[in-house]
C-alpha cells in the first residue's frame, strides 16, 4: 500500500516586488488613483511578468510552478544555493506569507520551528517563558502543563528556571527554547536550519530528537545548506534552483548533482590570445582549479591544485613571480601564496608554460573562495588578475560531532601534541 | 487526489483574495496565546518598578487631577454640584481606555513584527490581546474611582450619589470596547500600508480628546451650534456623556447611544475585514 499523501504542494507561486515594496505613503496612493482617473498606468504599478525570467521589472519571482508531494513519514530535505527560494518556501510552509498562486494542503498537526524560542519576552521568567512559546509555536496549556517538568529537565537550567530570562546567557536561551521546541508533537514538522546556534552537544541533541521524530512516523521537512547533515538525515531531496524545482530523487542522486554542479562553477578560465590577461611580456592564458577527489568534488578533505597556463613573450630573466590570492566569500584575505617562496626563481622558456600549486586537503573551510592572481616583476606589481576562478568547497566526511558551519576562513587540520 | 473531500485536509494555503477570512474556530483554539500575551503585557511592563501596577491607576489619577484644578477650578467648566475630581475621572478613565488601545493596537503588527515573521498564529489574537489587556488597566481605575468617590461620601459635603444609572455601565463597556478596538485595527492595519499614520496617531487622540466632552460636559456647548455637531459626531461622546451619568448619577442622555453603538459595530467590521487583509501579506511588507 502506498502510503499516505499528508503534502500536496501544487503549482505554487511567490511573487515578491524589488525596491519599493509597497506603497507606503499616501501620495503614492493618491498618485496612483489619479492615474487611474486618467486611464494612464499606475506609475508604482505591476510590470506585467515576462515569462522565463526571474525578473521582470520590479518583481521578483522567488518560487515558480512548485509542485511536489510529500507522503507521511517521509523526510525530505529542501537544498539550494542562496536565493533559490528554500527560506521563501519554508516560509509559505508555515502560513507565515501566502503564495501568490497555488496551493498547498497538509494532513495533520503542523510545527515550523524557523527558530527557537520564538516569542520569548526578556521580563518573563524562563518557567512564563515555557508557557509563552509554548503557546506561540501551537500548544494547548493543559499540554504544556503536562510536559513542563520534562521540559525543565530537558533543558538542564532547573536552577535558574524562575529567574527573568534576560539575565541569561545566550546559550541557556537556546537550551529552553529547543527544551520547548523538543517537546512538540506535531505530525508535520518543518525545520530551517535551526541548528545553526548551540554547541557540538547542543546540535548532537537536535539531530538526535529529529531521527526519533522521524523514525516515529512522522514527516519531516528540512531546510539546510548543510549536505551532510541533508545527507544523514533525509531520505529524499528536492534541489531548489531559481524559484524552481531542479531535482526530486533520492537524496543520494540529488545532493550528488547538486554538488556536482556547485564543482563545475567557475573553476576555469581559458582565454584566448586576444583577450588573455597580461602584458608583452607573459600572459596568462588559462586557470583552472582540480580536486583529488576521485569524483572531482571540491570538498574539505581533498587537496586542490590550482593549474596555470602562461604564455611567456619576452621574459628571458630570473625576475617573474606569481602570487595566488584567496578570498573567502566574505571578502578576507584567506591566504596569499607566493610562488618563488617554494620554488625560488628560474629562468622562464619563451613560449607555453605551466605552473600549478597544490592546496593541501583540511586546509580550506567549506564556502565559496575566488582567486586571484599577481604577477610580479622584479619585486614590482606586473598585472592582477582579480577573481580569475572561483571554488565552492563543500563539507567532507565530518570530523567529530560538529554539523554546522565551522567558524573561520580556513579550517586547517592542525597537529595537536599533549 | 481530486476525489479526496477537502475537509481531508487540515490545513490548506492558498491566495486568498476575498474579504470574509476568519476562521473564529481557529481564534478560539487559541486562547491559550490569548491569555498568555495579556499576561505579558501586564507583567512585562511593570516589572523592576517601584510602584508596579500603580501606574496604572496613578496616570488617569494625575490626568483628572490637573483637569481638575485647570479646567474645573480655575477654568469653572465643571458643573457646580460635582466634586471636580470625580468630574473628571469619570470621563478620563473610559478616555484613556480608548486612547490607549488605539494607540497599542495600532503598534501591534510593528512590535510583533519579529514574532510574525518566524511562527503562525492567527494574527488577529495580538489585538484582541492588547484590547484585554488594556480593560484589566482599564477596570482598575474604574475601581480607583469607586474607591475615591466612597472617599467623597463619606468625608465630603458634595457627596457622591449614584443611582441606578450604574446599571448602564456594562453596556457602555462593552460599546466603548468595542468602538476601541474596531478603530484600534482599522490603524493597525493602515499603518502597515501608511507609516505616516503612525505619527499621526498620539497627536490625533489629543485632537479627538477636545472633540469630545472629557474636559467640559456638553450640556456646555449651545445646542445646535456647529461645534455641538462636531462633538456628537464623535461616536465616543456618547460614551463619556454615559460613564458620566453612570458613575455621577446625573441625568442619563440616551439620545447618543444607539449612535455610539452603530459607530461601534461599523467600526468592528471594517476594522476587522481590513485587518484580515492587511495581516495576510504583512510578512512581505515588513
Amino acid at each position: 500500500m502506498a502510503a499516505r499523501t499528508v503534502i500536496e504542494v501544487s503549482d505554487v507561486r511567490k511573487r515578491y516586488r524589488l525596491g519599493v515594496i509597497d506603497r507606503s505613503l499616501v501620495t503614492d496612493e493618491l498618485a496612483a488613483a489619479f492615474a487611474r482617473l486618467r486611464g494612464k498606468p499606475d506609475p508604482r504599478g505591476d510590470i506585467h511578468a515576462v515569462g522565463g525570467d526571474q525578473r521582470a521589472g520590479d518583481q521578483f519571482w522567488a518560487l515558480r510552478n512548485v509542485s511536489f508531494n510529500v507522503a507521511q513519514g517521509e523526510v525530505l530535505g529542501l537544498i539550494g544555493r542562496n536565493g533559490a527560494g528554500k527560506s521563501t518556501l519554508l516560509k509559505l510552509l508555515s502560513r507565515i506569507t501566502l503564495p501568490t498562486a497555488g496551493r498547498i494542503r497538509m494532513k495533520g498537526r503542523v510545527s515550523s520551528l524557523l527558530e527557537v524560542g520564538t516569542g520569548f519576552h526578556p521580563e518573563l521568567t524562563g518557567r512564563e517563558n515555557i508557557y509563552l512559546n509554548g503557546a506561540i509555536m501551537g500548544m494547548r496549556r493543559a499540554e504544556i502543563d503536562g510536559l513542563l517538568d520534562e521540559i525543565i529537565a530537558f533543558s538542564g537550567i532547573e536552577h535558574h528556571i524562575d529567574t527573568p530570562i534576560k539575565r541569561y546567557s545566550s546559550g541557556m536561551k537556546v537550551r529552553l527554547g529547543f527544551a520547548v521546541a523538543a517537546h512538540l508533537d506535531p505530525d508535520i514538522l518543518v525545520v530551517d536550519e535551526v541548528l545553526a546556534v548551540g554547541d557540538a552537544e547542543f546540535q548532537r541533541r537536535c539531530l538526535g530528537r529529529m531521527r526519533s521524530v522521524a523514525d516515529s512516523g512522522r514527516t519531516i521537512i528540512f531546510v539546510s545548506h548543510n549536505m551532510f547533515s541533508v545527507q544523514s538525515l533525509c531520505t529524499r531531496a528536492i534541489w531548489l534552483d531559481k524559484g524552481e524545482v531542479r531535482a526530486d530523487d533520492s537524496v543520494v542522486t540529488v545532493v550528488r548533482d547538486y554538488l556536482n554542479e556547485c564543482s563545475a562553477q567557475t573553476n576555469e578560465q581559458v582565454w584566448t590570445d586576444a583577450d588573455a590577461p597580461g602584458t608583452d611580456e607573459v600572459r596568462l592564458m588559462a586557470i583552472r582549479a582540480i580536486s583529488a577527489d576521485a569524483e572531482g568534488l571540491f570538498s574539505t578533505t581533498a587537496a586542490i591544485t590550482i593549474e596555470l597556463d602562461l604564455q611567456n613573450h619576452a621574459i628571458t630573466d630570473f625576475d617573474l613571480n606569481i602570487q595566488l590570492i584567496v578570498h573567502t566569500d566574505s571578502d578576507i584575505v584567506a591566504f596569499i601564496s607566493d610562488m618563488t617562496e617554494s620554488i625560488g626563481t628560474a629562468i622562464w622558456p619563451v613560449g607555453a608554460n605551466v605552473v600549478r600549486c597544490t592546496i593541501p586537503s583540511d586546509l580550506l573551510n567549506d564556502g565559496g573562495y575566488r582567486i586571484s592572481v599577481l604577477f610580479q616583476r622584479k619585486g614590482n606589481r606586473h598585472f592582477l588578475v582579480q577573481d580569475a576562478i572561483s571554488i565552492d568547497v563543500q563539507e567532507g566526511p565530518r570530523r567529530g560531532a560538529w554539523f554546522q558551519k565551522w567558524q573561520g576562513a580556513l579550517r586547517p587540520a592542525l597537529h595537536w601534541v599533549r | 487526489m481530486d476525489a479526496e473531500n477537502r475537509s481531508d485536509w487540515d490545513v490548506v494555503i492558498e491566495p486568498s483574495k476575498g474579504w470574509w477570512r476568519i476562521d473564529l474556530r481557529e481564534l478560539w483554539h487559541y486562547r491559550d496565546l490569548l491569555r498568555l500575551m495579556v499576561r505579558r503585557d501586564l507583567l512585562a511592563v511593570y516589572k523592576q518598578t517601584i510602584l508596579g501596577p500603580l501606574w496604572q491607576v496613578l496616570q488617569p489619577l494625575l490626568t483628572a487631577l490637573v483637569l481638575a484644578v485647570v479646567f474645573g477650578l480655575l477654568g469653572r467648566m465643571a458643573p457646580a454640584d460635582q466634586p471636580p475630581l470625580l468630574f473628571y475621572l469619570a470621563a478620563v478613565v473610559p478616555w484613556t481606555f480608548f486612547a490607549n488601545v488605539i494607540q497599542r493596537t495600532s503598534q501591534t503588527l510593528v512590535w510583533n513584527a519579529a514574532l510574525m515573521s518566524k511562527v503562525y498564529f492567527p494574527r488577529l489574537v495580538a489585538p484582541v490581546a492588547t484590547t484585554l489587556s488594556t480593560m484589566v488597566s482599564f477596570l482598575l481605575q474604574l475601581a480607583t474611582f469607586f474607591v475615591i468617590a466612597l472617599g467623597y461620601r463619606v468625608f465630603s459635603d458634595l457627596p457622591w450619589a449614584p443611582g441606578s444609572n450604574l446599571l448602564a455601565l456594562p453596556l457602555l463597556i462593552l460599546i466603548m470596547s468595542v468602538l476601541a478596538f474596531g478603530c484600534g485595527v482599522l490603524v493597525a492595519s493602515l499603518t502597515t500600508r501608511f507609516r505616516d499614520l503612525g505619527f499621526l496617531v498620539g497627536f490625533g487622540m489629543q485632537l479627538l480628546m477636545y472633540a469630545s466632552p472629557v474636559i467640559f460636559p456638553l450640556s456646555l456647548v449651545p445646542d445646535g451650534s456647529l461645534l455641538r455637531h462636531v462633538i456628537e459626531l464623535n461616536p465616543m461622546t456618547g460614551v463619556i456623556e454615559g460613564f458620566r451619568a453612570a458613575l455621577l448619577g446625573t441625568p442619563i442622555d440616551l439620545g447618543l447611544l444607539p449612535y455610539s453603538g452603530t459607530a461601534a459595530l461599523v467600526m468592528l467590521i471594517i476594522g476587522t475585514l481590513v485587518f484580515q487583509r492587511a495581516q495576510r501579506t504583512f510578512a512581505d511588507v515588513v
